[in-house]
């Protein structure tokens, strides 16, 4: 018997508005730069969010941030898909920017498995065009003399 | 609260595509066969509610196209949850509490292989930090599992025997999709998926659909020799930030165990479903539901081989086959069924959704009068 198919996307075109604490996260990676955000606990969360997942009270000020971290756990990539952040072998990593309390979600650019372990330091390499994106952040790299 | 029993199970056999039905087709067989093992005629049904992914299928509110297989004319009361069909369930346990209607249809479908499903997974993600990065789902996954190796509570091995054992245990379930017997050795000989997931780490994509009946009190009595009794029901959620959570513990199924009669000094369960979709991720439920996670078996993971603990995922679970939206449902209805067929008297059930073990829904089940 024949299986007929017809090809079909599906696609939603809105335009959102981003908010005061996740816009201003994206305008300040436009810039180069790392923002947390400070909750009413004095924890820094990183990625910043507007109400603290604790207590449900608003976030307060912004904390800059340097572009430097600790991974806290990683997966490798030996294929990567279409949509990943690198189109080599990749790993991807929770890597706990310093100064802050949680961790944020991206890729790192380690060549190989055997060059990364939880606990190694990372830093980010920035995008030259940036457009307020979380892929402004290219990726994080392991800082030199960190390899096991 | 009132007494509320599944009283019937439908199932298909999981299967890697189906290419040849719509969801309608996948949605009436299993109708059809809940309603008859439960004895009830499709006007006889108080309340009617599904769980299905509009983004699985393409198409929105896809859900609509499938009510033609419960007759909804004259109209019928119906609702519909954008989860796993064991969110459905609880909503028609709570519609039941109403004590207007004594009898419920829950039923979920899902085709996973309709589109890229780890793309599709990507859309469930915020959109902000996580999606654009396109992170999908076994990489999320293997980031959980490399915690908890970290962690020293489990290793490869671990991963391993729980792979193996799902598969032992899914050679006797007709609707399990991956049957075939493979030893802990071999498994680890294979090679990275994503690592340190291996592919039979990861549940395979399945295509699939199953339907509960529940019903109150009386009624469930009457229709039925062994109703299986929810005792207790709750589920619990956490940070979507995977980086804000432990990803090696499960504090909101321990919550929802607790308030679902489970906690630390429950009495003891004669059998337990998991939705695990990843090996790892049965360990980490272990632990937060008190469960053994050391039977004192050879491979330490029991599967009635003499061990002291529960059967665990004596269908297979969602490692054996994964119907996006149905897998949750499906491990209320394994456990209710083999409750209702005298294997065992009390058992636990778990749903999960979301990326690494998000959210969490416990169930406590349990037949009248003990063995048949």
């Amino acid at each position: 018997m024949d299986v007929l198919s017809a090809p079909y996307v599906l696609e939603y075109t809105y335009q959102r508005s981003t908010g005061p604490v996740i816009g201003r996260f994206l305008t300040a990676l436009r810039d180069g730069r790392l923002e947390g955000v400070r909750t009413t606990t004095g924890r820094v969360l990183m990625p910043p969010l507007e109400y603290d997942p604790a207590t449900g009270e608003a976030t307060g000020e912004p904390v800059p941030l340097p572009p430097d971290g600790v991974v806290t756990t990683w997966a490798w990539v030996a294929t990567p898909r279409p949509g990943h952040p690198l189109d080599r072998p990749f790993a991807w990593a929770l890597i706990r920017i310093d100064g802050a309390d949680t961790a944020m979600l991206h890729a790192v650019d380690a060549g190989a498995a055997d060059a990364m372990r939880t606990g190694m330091r990372v830093t980010a390499r920035w995008r030259a065009e940036r457009t307020g994106s979380i892929l402004d952040l290219a990726c994080f790299v392991p800082v030199a003399g960190e390899a096991p | 609260m009132r007494d509320v029993a599944i009283i019937a199970f439908a199932q298909l056999p999981a299967v890697r595509r189906d290419t040849e039905r719509e969801e309608v087709e996948l949605v009436q067989p299993v109708v059809t066969a809940a309603l008859a093992q439960a004895g009830l005629d499709r006007r006889d049904v108080g309340f009617t509610i599904s769980g299905s992914c509009d983004y699985l299928l393409g198409r929105p509110f896809s859900f609509v196209a499938a009510l033609d297989a419960v007759a909804p004319w004259p109209p019928i009361a119906e609702s519909h949850v954008e989860m796993d069909g064991a969110w459905a369930l609880y909503e028609a346990w709570a519609r039941l509490q109403c004590g207007d209607v004594d009898t419920a249809l829950i039923y979920a479908y899902g085709k996973s292989s309709l589109g890229e499903l780890p793309d599709v997974l990507v859309q469930q993600l915020d959109p902000y930090y996580l999606a654009p990065l396109g992170a999908d789902a076994i990489s999320l996954a293997a980031l959980q599992a490399r915690a908890l190796l970290d962690s020293g509570r489990a290793d490869e091995r671990r991963l391993a025997a729980v792979a193996a054992r799902s598969r032992r245990a899914a050679a006797a379930n007709p609707c399990a999709q991956r049957r075939s017997r493979r030893e802990v050795d071999e498994l680890l000989a294979e090679p990275y998926l994503v690592a340190p997931l291996r592919k039979h780490d990861c549940p395979p994509i399945s295509d699939g659909a199953c339907a509960v009946v529940l019903a109150a009190g009386d009624v469930a009595r009457r229709l039925v020799p062994r109703p299986a009794w929810i005792r207790g029901i709750d589920h619990r959620i956490e940070p979507h930030q995977l980086g804000h959570r432990d990803l090696t513990r499960s504090p909101s199924t321990a919550e929802a165990a607790a308030r679902a009669g489970a906690g630390p000094d429950a009495a003891p369960f004669d059998l337990v479903e998991l939705h695990a979709p990843f090996s790892h991720q049965e360990l980490i439920l272990r632990d937060a539901l008190g469960l053994p996670t050391d039977d004192g078996t050879a491979d330490g993971i029991d599967d009635g081989d003499g061990g002291d603990g529960p059967a665990i995922n004596p269908s297979g679970g969602a490692l054996a086959a994964n119907p996006m939206m149905v897998a949750g449902l499906t491990r209320l209805g394994e456990a209710a069924a083999r409750l209702m067929a005298g294997d065992g008297r009390r058992a636990l059930a778990h749903a999960t959704s979301g990326p690494c073990l998000q959210q969490n829904l416990v169930c406590v089940l349990e037949t009248d009068g003990g063995a048949p």
